[in-house]
């Protein structure tokens, strides 16, 4: 997939220079409220290029809020006022003259559960390419069988193109909805509980696809399987009522965790 | 008995009765509809009575028991009588088409195999014997050589009549109708002091080619004419007098009594192919109801048309970008009761906005020419249309409103995540994936336009238009004309009818034909919602 990096169109990405380790997401004392009540507290760290992010934690902790902050998903919501800082390459993606369509470009979602649209396969994949004034039938077919090879998905559809994308499988559906997001080509990928509507199998199948993914994009997962959080992530934040408790590297988090919490949640003691 | 309540066996009685209760409704006004209205096309059988008063050549309509003392001339004590209803024809001669003829009355009654039935183009049917067909006064044919002789020769004339109508109505109707436009055009030029010399000789230089054309075209028709009132025949009525009938006023000729079942099918199903299709004659109460047809088809497509964007966008505004709050939910009652006005209302509205002041207003504006005759400022299809359009904007405003409310929240978040603006998310899931929902709506207000007739009777529909909305004439669609419409057509034959008898089984026919037309529609805006629904059926996962 090393051909992918050069294939990048420069106008549709005004991305940095990618690089292992480097400075990506720095967020800043964000706070988050829900009409009165305070959902995120005084969220502050930093995340490195190319590695992969998990948040774990109870339910109801925020890590889905959290995450939601990264693509301002969360400005759809009645009521919600955020606080606080979050910098992508040195811009506040809160600032007021932030456009909200590009940032969503470079910061891709994947939702819990799979929600490809009622369209064909082909055309689930070229939605985000189609928005973008991508129409030539030759690039899209490149664009659309490069993003299902990498969502590992090509193998499975090719010969099917065409059909509708509600007929694939549960896991299918989730990797053409990963195709989909990284078919515009974003920098960072969120991807909220990727695995829990799906069966074993396609699980582990997602998570093989989440250690590709990692070489391309800095993924940010939130996960409730802390084995999963312990395989596919290089740094884990431990969240607990809105709070970022712990956040650290992964092996750290998971044998020898600074806090009391922490080691609490993952020895499984509450949670 | 009270476990027997408990167990709540009555409740599923009381339900299976009410669903068996409605569904003999329905059937059963169905069939009556279909009984009285498609028996009226087989050809019944003809009797010769011999009353008292004389012979009479009829068909036997209605057979009834009553008493005595309701019939007038009867004597009390006779106790009940039976009397029949029966169709005499020959208005012309007899004074009505219709009579009550009683039982005791009749002397002798024989079905003759030789009558003979002739549908005419004016004063009803006639009924007789067949004599003698003529050619120019000539003899050709006598006795039994008379009735294929007459079947041949009608068929030329039903030729000539067809040449004939196409003509006058096609050709001489486009050429008046281009006169028109001239005159228009003229006048036009004239009140814009534009009336040169060159444009005036150009018009009477138009207008002469055009009269030119018209002389050539009446030529042709004198010809016709002389063609069509060639032959003629002599019948014998029941009475034995004999009388002469040019062909030319003929539709049919049947033998009732002389044809098998088979024969008698095919005569049904002719009859009731011409019913469908053909112009109605005689106030309505013969030939077709082809035009009615037609309008009914047309304002309702064109209804639709009109009120889907229309209902769309404001549903999408109400559901989508509106800011919910009291105001909002303030108009949702009114639009939903909106649905729930009189559809008289709307015509009132109609009548008062849409004919008098736009109408009015555009008539002003862009046809000063046409003044004092109206354009748009009088009833018509356009705005027959238009106001069946606002009463059933509220079916399709909350159609749409539920289909938006139904889209899952994860599929506008997917597409709003790969950076889509809400517009973009709206254009290209939401609304496709809401289309059964529109549809659903569309079927509502279709089948309520369709049946709607108070409305549209201050609106712009007709008893007799004497031209469809759609011909070959520029600009083809004629949204300023009436037209005729099936559930006024019903109205007036029903109740305007100055031949009560004759119009009743047309009334029951035409009800069906509305009710069909209406099935049609539906199944037709069904269908498509089924197949949109296959194709978006994310929402049942």
């Amino acid at each position: 997939m090393s051909e992918v990096n050069t294939s990048i169109d420069p106008s549709i990405m005004q991305a940095a220079p990618k690089g292992e380790g480097k400075m990506c997401m720095h967020v800043n004392d964000l706070n988050l409220y829900y009409g009165e009540t305070q959902a995120l507290k005084n969220i502050s760290f930093e995340m490195k290029r190319n590695r992969v992010t998990a948040f774990i934690g109870p339910s109801g902790c925020g890590k889905s809020t959290l995450l939601r902050c990264f693509n301002r998903m969360n400005d759809l919501v009645d009521n919600v006022r955020t606080e606080g800082k979050i910098m992508l390459d040195d811009k506040n993606i809160y600032d007021h003259d932030v456009d909200i369509t590009a940032l969503r470009q470079r910061v891709g979602m994947v939702f819990q559960k799979p929600n490809p649209f009622p369209m064909s396969i082909f055309e689930n994949v070229a939605y985000g390419l189609r928005l973008q004034g991508v129409n030539k039938r030759r690039v899209l077919e490149e664009k659309i069988e490069w993003a299902l090879k990498g969502a590992a998905l090509w193998e499975e559809v090719k010969n099917r193109l065409d059909e509708n994308a509600l007929g694939l499988s549960g896991g299918q559906q989730q990797r053409l909805v990963i195709a989909r997001a990284i078919a515009i080509e974003p920098e960072i990928l969120l991807l909220d509980e990727p695995a829990s509507a799906l069966d074993p199998i396609s699980t582990l199948k997602i998570e093989e696809l989440i250690y590709e993914l990692k070489s391309q994009y800095t993924i940010l997962i939130v996960t409730h399987n802390m084995q999963q959080a312990a395989r596919v992530s290089d740094e884990t934040a431990f969240m607990y009522l809105g709070e970022m408790v712990e956040f650290g590297d992964t092996n750290k988090i998971f044998t020898n965790p600074n806090k009391k919490q922490t080691e609490d949640y993952i020895t499984g003691r509450y949670g | 008995m009270k476990s027997w309540f408990k167990s709540g066996t009555p409740w599923i009685w009381l339900n299976a009765g009410a669903v068996s209760i409605a569904l003999v409704a329905v059937v059963g006004l169905l069939g009556l509809i279909v009984i009285r209205g498609m028996s009226h096309f087989w050809p019944a059988e003809v009797y010769q009575f011999e009353l008292n008063s004389g012979n009479l050549l009829a068909e036997v309509v209605e057979t009834e028991t009553v008493a005595a003392g309701s019939v007038p001339g009867v004597d009390v004590s006779s106790g009940e009588v039976e009397r029949h209803l029966i169709k005499n024809g020959n208005r012309d001669l007899l004074g009505s088409d219709f009579r009550w003829i009683l039982e005791n009355d009749i002397q002798k009654r024989e079905q003759p195999d030789d009558v003979m039935v002739l549908e005419r183009v004016e004063w009803g049917s006639f009924y007789g014997y067949l004599s003698a067909v003529y050619q120019l006064d000539k003899l050709v044919a006598e006795g039994e050589t008379a009735w294929p002789e007459l079947q041949q020769r009608l068929d030329r004339v039903l030729d000539l009549r067809v040449q004939i109508n196409s003509i006058e109505r096609d050709d001489v109707g486009a050429i008046n109708y281009s006169l028109e436009r001239l005159r228009l055009k003229e006048k036009r030029l004239q009140l814009e002091g534009e009336d040169t010399p060159e444009a005036d000789s150009e018009i009477e230089h138009e207008r002469k080619q055009l009269k030119l054309k018209y002389e050539v075209l009446q030529k042709t028709l004198l010809g016709l004419y002389d063609e069509i009132k060639r032959d003629s025949i002599t019948a014998r009525l029941a009475d034995g007098s004999e009388i002469k009938m040019p062909l030319n006023k003929l539709v049919r000729a049947w033998q009732p009594n002389r044809m098998s079942v088979f024969d008698k099918t095919r005569f049904y199903f002719q009859s009731l192919w011409n019913f469908v299709s053909e112009d109605p004659r005689e106030a309505n109460t013969e030939g077709g109801i082809f035009p009615a047809i037609f309008g009914t088809v047309i304002m309702v497509l064109l209804m639709a048309v009109m009120v889907t964007p229309f209902g769309v966008i404001a549903a999408v505004y109400l559901r989508e970008y509106a800011r919910q709050g009291l105001l909002i939910r303030v108009i949702r009652i009114a639009v939903n009761n909106l649905a729930g006005v009189p559809s008289i209302v709307y015509g009132v509205f109609g009548l008062g906005f849409f004919v008098y002041f736009l109408g009015g207003n555009i008539d002003a504006l862009f046809f000063p020419e046409a003044s004092p005759a109206p354009v748009f400022g009088t009833p018509g299809l356009l705005w027959s249309s238009l106001t069946l359009a606002i009463l059933t904007l509220p079916v399709v405003i909350v159609a749409t409103e539920e289909g938006l409310a139904r889209i899952p929240r994860s599929l506008r978040e997917g597409s709003l995540a790969l950076g889509a603006t809400k517009a973009e998310t709206l254009w290209r899931v939401v609304l496709p994936m809401s289309s059964p929902a529109i549809m659903t709506g569309l079927i509502l207000a279709v089948a309520r336009a369709a049946g709607e007739v108070a409305p549209l009777m201050l609106v712009g529909v007709v008893k007799l238009a004497p031209s469809l909305p759609l011909d070959g004439n520029f600009p083809y669609m004629h949204l300023d004309r009436k037209f005729m419409h099936l559930g006024f057509h019903i109205y007036d034959v029903g109740f305007q009818s100055p031949n009560v008898e004759a119009a009743r089984p047309l009334v029951y026919a035409t009800a069906f034909l509305l009710v069909i037309v209406i099935i049609v529609l539906n199944l037709s805006a069904i269908s498509l919602r089924n197949r949109l629904r296959e194709k978006y059926r994310a929402l049942d996962n």
